[in-house]
């Protein structure tokens, strides 16, 4: 099981927290403007990085707010000097 | 390629066992092919079985990073059945179980299938509504299907527990007959000894890093961890690393790779009769033929690579099994393992072209691509050899996101992700 710091609670057991996927995907912010291929890559691509990948988690069974966290793939061990509010 | 028979075991009986050859050959990779498969699981290893065989495309080579069948192929629950919702996914389920049914004799290989039949147990009323949903789609789609009591759930699988005090009782299960279960590692490795048997090359230990194209961008050549090879017909068949390796070529898909858990107990002797399998409370668990009961559990919540998950995700499948099976309370586990799987959207997978001329994928198959390895490497060698989408395949291109085409068996409840 993960141990994953929640930049609100601290560090905190994965069963507290629920997975969000991938961080930064921004919706389109006029979508009725927005052409089917950003509109896909926005709904279905992610990068699904082997490395590095940035993320959110939710701290749900906690303080419920999100927050973003870098956690290496390979291994997942978080950089914890990154995670962010 | 040296037969097996019975004359041959009793040949070498009497020989001291010195006569057997290796299956395959360890081949070295030649400068350019006219084919080349990046992935030697089941999957791939078919698919370059399938180029020989029945298109002539004997300059074929399996490239595997590792060695072959130690990916998904060797560390799933080996679990084969075809009873899927959408008319799409039943002729491409049903397309591999065909293949399934004399795939020993073709290969001249035991893959030990035994069609001893998939049970899919129902714990609500919502569950019952969607197996008898898929029994009667089934039906239309000419695949074997049919719901079962509780009372004849248990005939079927004695030690089932059928109490209705349980905290997830069974209303009922959907059974389907001609699934069951084959050995993985035979799989594997029947097609790699059938396709060397035509020449094709089977490279272990030869990792893809780069694919390079050509001025007007179709493939050229892979760049690997052996060297450079040409060729401008790829395939890939990378499971739960297909995003890294398509992304060489700069594609990307609508994919994500979880793990996925699975464990083995000790071996025992036959307790549980056939595969059973509970989507709701992510259960399922078959008995091999060595005798230890084979267990699946749910996919982890989060991406990852490192083929291992956590814990808890199988103490939960386990206080699932203890409850429907209270006979094997006091079993001991013996391994645990996980896998990396592909996952799309909308749980299916997908085969084809891309929008790099020459080269074609065939991954997201998720948690279930066991069972379709045979069909899988048929279409995509198909695919391949004519560089158009085989009809079975064509609805699972890669465009289908795009144009909102979904073939969502992700919502039809009874699939197991």
């Amino acid at each position: 099981m993960l141990i994953i710091n929640c930049p609100y609670c601290g560090p905190r057991p994965e069963l507290e927290f629920s997975y969000a996927g991938q961080a930064h995907v921004a919706r389109p912010a006029d979508p009725s403007a927005t052409g089917d291929d950003e509109w896909t890559a926005y709904l279905y691509l992610r990068t699904n990085t082997r490395g590095v990948h940035a993320e959110r988690w939710r701290h749900a069974r906690g303080c419920a707010r999100f927050f973003n966290a870098l956690r290496d793939t390979t291994t997942d061990r978080f950089r914890r000097d990154l995670s962010e509010r | 390629m040296q037969k097996y028979s019975a004359w041959a075991l009793l040949r070498e009986a009497f020989g001291g066992q010195r006569g057997w050859q290796s299956q395959w050959r360890r081949a070295s990779p030649a400068p350019e092919y006219d084919a080349i498969i990046i992935g030697g699981g089941g999957h791939g290893l078919a698919a370059a079985y399938y180029l020989a065989a029945e298109h002539g495309i004997t300059r074929t080579a399996v490239l595997e990073k590792s060695w072959i069948g130690g990916g998904s192929t060797g560390r799933n629950t080996t679990i084969v059945r075809s009873n899927y919702l959408f008319d799409e996914s039943a002729r491409l389920y049903d397309h591999a179980l065909d293949l399934w049914q004399d795939l020993a004799q073709v290969l001249n290989y035991n893959v030990m299938y035994s069609p001893r039949g998939v049970m899919m147990l129902a714990h609500g009323v919502h569950d019952v509504q969607v197996l008898k949903r898929h029994v009667h789609a089934n039906r239309c789609n000419g695949v074997t299907n049919e719901w079962l009591s509780p009372e004849e759930a248990k005939a079927f699988c004695p030690p089932l527990n059928i109490e209705p005090n349980i905290r997830y009782p069974v209303l009922g299960a959907a059974l389907q007959r001609r699934g069951g279960t084959a050995r993985h590692d035979a799989v594997a490795w029947g097609y790699a000894r059938a396709a060397d048997a035509l020449g094709v090359d089977i490279v272990e230990n030869c990792e893809v890093t780069g694919i390079r194209r050509d001025a007007s961008g179709a493939v050229a050549a892979v760049e690997t961890s052996r060297g450079l090879i040409k060729s401008r017909r790829i395939g890939v068949s990378a499971a739960g690393f297909s995003s890294v390796v398509i992304g060489l070529a700069g594609v990307r898909l609508p994919i994500e790779s979880f793990p996925l858990q699975a464990l083995v107990s000790e071996p025992v002797k036959p307790v549980v009769p056939c595969v059973v399998m509970s989507g709701s409370i992510h259960a399922y668990i078959s008995q091999s033929d060595k005798g230890e009961l084979v267990i699946g559990a749910g996919t982890d919540a989060y991406t990852s690579y490192t083929q291992r998950g956590a814990l808890h995700v199988n103490s939960h499948t386990l206080a699932a099994i203890c409850e429907l099976f209270p006979t094997l309370r006091r079993m001991r586990m013996l391994r645990n393992w996980a896998g990396t799987v592909d996952v799309t959207t909308d749980r299916s997978p997908i085969i084809g072209k891309t929008p790099v001329p020459g080269l074609y994928v065939n991954c997201g198959w998720g948690t279930g691509g066991f069972k379709a390895t045979p069909g899988a490497g048929h279409l995509l060698a198909w695919t391949m050899a004519h560089d158009e989408p085989h009809p079975i395949v064509a609805p699972f291109n890669i465009e289908r996101f795009r144009d909102g085409r979904l073939i969502d068996e992700a919502a039809a409840a009874a699939v197991a992700h």
